[in-house]
């Protein structure tokens, strides 16, 4: 009996968290949580900016992960839909169901592009709810913001003024970056560009680029080489200004591009974490603006 | 304190008319800068909640089909060529599961075609029926039919209902998501192909930072090994626990040992080698060892991945064995230890493209057979049981254009029947409709 007792003492102390537990899927909302949390919040991200996160493993680390959040934030929209919902059967954590306050999806709270009308598998990897990569916009980090310190709020009430005024803060920061990326993106608008995948169709809305064409043939088929040939056909009628892919995709398809058009190739950093300057939220936007206005220096 | 300040602003006015009037021009700016910013947080509270309003009225339901649970079909079919007729296949040295361990029929022919349905069922469950149809006698068999628990916490789960049981690794999970086209020796000899059990199952997973789960499953004893048998109490009892973690972010494993145990009465099987029915009574036990090692640059699997996998499998078995029990109907002890494994690698070299070879290999041992030890029978009566270690060599090449996809060749040399290998070759499409599932790691 008294080993039992000691079993129990050790398992759920352990289990017992010193700061809100927050899974995130991705590492934006993870540097999200951190920003809005401070040392209040221990955040976990489950993918970094060189997964795809279509494609990820429902591995044992990473139930062993969520089984101990208190808060789970994810883009949703599909997304993650071939592996998350198998991470919350198996968690046994009955406080990140769906439905809880525990569950956040970033991409309920924003409005979503590319929402496709009619849904056929055969137009390739489509998602009913709309496109999911949000993060590229920051008025969508900034809604996502209030709605996460709200939450993080409801699950820590004796935080809960911490949260919104650290909320209040980042947003005041987070509008002034904003002026100033806009004021150093001016010059981007109307630039045509091709994309490796539909990851960048919220920053190019934002920013007023114009994406002419797409490396994979349909989403998530990988580029093949009778479409790239037409891409090049393509490129030599109406030059794009640059051809971008992000940190997780392959550059193969990119440069191959760019070797026959001579059209540069720029990878841009997926989230936070893609590249050296993009350590959190404020240095993933100044580098992937920084990026975007290279090759028109 | 105010005053002196009033005093000095009166007097600031009076010596610096100019100097005053820009004070007070600063202050009404000051001011309406705030009512602006004040105006703009209500604009941006309106437009949140005005977001928040959208995002929820189309997440309404429109109607009561909103409510229709996930919804998912496979097919597959797959044209074989063998050298043996599958309708001779046997595994040499084992007791005959009487499950569908054979090989497809020669030429073309449809697979068992998959139907999924899944929802929550309220806030505390959830529901999963799979039901799989037989293109031979059209009927429709239920594969998996359980609810789980969602709400519960501490790492507790419970699962309920029919399912795959949690005996090594590659069992509890579902043949379309296969990496080869057959099951793997051990399962076909242990298992039955694969075991499906009437039972409940409670899992833990532990609050560690490497992932640790133990559970058990109490059962009906619904096929082979067990038998089933009338009574109240469990008439299969498996336990389990398995590790995983991570090695770097381009290494994940996880090993799994479970414990199955089950006492079968009258277990009968028919020897193909003669005809003759038999029977067991007594007591199975299973142990199952297994590993799974999945690598990815940086975790990135859509380019270049690896994925080593084996399994080892003991079973004990103690009792009687009763021959020919509607004829002669002899009884004897019977005692038999025996043990396989298999192991195998699976490549993605490009995009969409994966080779992979396995091997397998059994060992029957030697049972100790009262009826043969006495003289009473002679070895003759009992062929499927003698002495063999059933080997066999896999390849395979597959292509999947999309993750609903996948088209496979492969070929195998297999050792399952005494002198009599097989060379077998199978062109295999399985697809997926509707619902997105998710894969089991």
């Amino acid at each position: 009996m008294k080993w039992l007792i000691a079993l129990f003492t050790i398992v759920f102390s352990t289990a017992t968290p010193a700061a809100v537990n927050v899974f995130a899927c991705e590492p934006e909302w993870a540097a999200l949580a951190q920003e809005l949390g401070g040392d209040k919040v221990s955040t976990v991200s489950a993918t970094t900016a060189f997964q795809d996160p279509h494609h990820i493993e429902a591995r044992p680390s990473l139930i062993a992960r969520i089984r101990s959040a208190d808060l789970v934030v994810c883009s949703g929209s599909e997304l993650e839909v071939g592996w998350l919902p198998l991470l919350l059967q198996q968690s046994g954590n009955g406080r990140i169901q769906p439905g809880s306050p525990g569950y956040l999806e970033a991409s309920q709270f924003v409005v979503k592009l590319e929402v496709p009308r009619v849904l056929d598998r055969s137009m390739g990897d489509v998602h009913p709810g709309g496109n999911p990569h949000i993060q590229t916009d920051p008025h969508n980090i900034a809604k996502v913001a209030a709605m996460m310190a709200e939450r993080l709020a409801q699950l820590d009430g004796a935080n809960a003024a911490t949260y919104r005024s650290r909320a209040e803060a980042f947003d005041k920061r987070w509008k002034e970056a904003i002026a100033r990326w806009e004021q150093q993106a001016a010059k981007l608008k109307g630039t045509p560009l091709v994309e490796h995948h539909k990851d960048f169709t919220y920053l190019i809305n934002w920013l007023g680029l114009r994406e002419v064409g797409d490396l994979e043939p349909k989403p998530g088929i990988p580029p093949t080489t009778s479409h790239l040939a037409e891409l090049v056909q393509q490129m030599k009628q109406a030059p794009a200004k640059m051809i971008v892919y992000s940190s997780y995709n392959d550059p193969k398809a990119a440069q191959f591009l760019s070797q026959r058009t001579g059209i540069p190739s720029v990878m841009l950093p997926f989230t936070v974490g893609g590249s050296d300057r993009a350590k959190d939220l404020f240095g993933y936007f100044d580098d992937v603006i920084a990026r975007l206005l290279a090759p028109l220096q | 304190m105010f005053q002196k300040k009033w005093c000095a602003a009166a007097l600031a006015a009076a010596v610096f008319p100019a100097y005053a009037q820009d004070a007070t021009t600063r202050e009404e700016v000051r001011q309406l800068k705030q009512r602006v910013e004040e105006l703009d947080k209500r604009v941006q509270d309106a437009e949140n909640a005005a977001t928040q309003a959208q995002a929820q009225a189309s997440s309404r339901p429109q109607s009561e089909s909103a409510f229709n649970p996930a919804v998912s079909a496979i097919l597959n079919g797959v044209y074989s060529n063998l050298k043996q007729d599958p309708n001779s296949f046997r595994i040499n040295g084992f007791v005959p599961t009487m499950g569908e361990v054979a090989p497809p029929p020669r030429g073309f022919s449809l697979g068992e075609s998959e139907l999924g349905i899944s929802a929550n069922v309220d806030h505390l469950f959830r529901g999963t029926l799979i039901a799989s149809i037989s293109p031979d006698d059209s009927s429709v068999d239920v594969e998996e039919a359980y609810i789980q628990t969602l709400a519960l916490s501490h790492g507790f789960s419970v699962k309920a209902g029919r399912f795959f049981s949690a005996v090594g690794y590659q069992n509890q999970i579902h043949a379309h998501a296969w990496d080869f086209t057959d099951a793997p020796l051990v399962m076909k000899a242990f298992l039955g192909g694969q075991l499906h059990e009437d039972a409940v199952q409670v899992k833990w997973v532990a609050p560690t930072e490497f992932y640790l789960d133990v559970g058990t499953e109490l059962g009906r004893g619904l096929q082979f090994p067990a038998a089933p048998a009338s009574k109240n109490g469990a008439g299969s009892v498996n336990v389990f626990t398995n590790i995983g973690g991570d090695i770097g972010p381009s290494l994940a494993w996880q090993t799994g040992l479970s414990y199955y145990q089950t006492s079968p009465t009258d277990r009968a099987y028919d020897d193909p080698l003669n005809g003759i029915t038999n029977s067991f009574t007594g007591r199975s036990k299973l142990w199952a060892l297994s590993g799974v090692l999945k690598w990815a640059p940086n975790g990135n699997n859509t380019v270049n991945n690896f994925k080593l996998q084996g399994e080892y499998f003991k079973r004990k078995e103690d009792g009687d064995l009763t021959f020919d029990p509607a004829g002669a109907a002899l009884t004897d002890g019977y005692k038999s230890s025996q043990s396989g494994w298999y192991a195998q690698a699976v490549y993605q070299f490009m995009p969409q493209w994966r080779f992979g070879y396995r091997y397998d290999e059994l060992s029957s041992g030697t049972p100790t057979i009262g009826l043969l030890d006495s003289g009473t029978l002679a070895p003759a009566d009992l062929p499927i049981l003698a002495e063999y270690k059933p080997k066999r060599h896999t390849a395979m090449l597959d292509w999947s254009p999309s993750e609903f996809s996948r088209v496979r060749l492969q070929f195998a040399r297999d050792y399952s029947r005494m002198g009599e290998p097989d060379n077998q070759m199978f062109l295999q499409y399985v697809v997926s409709l509707g619902a997105h599932g998710a894969h089991k790691f």
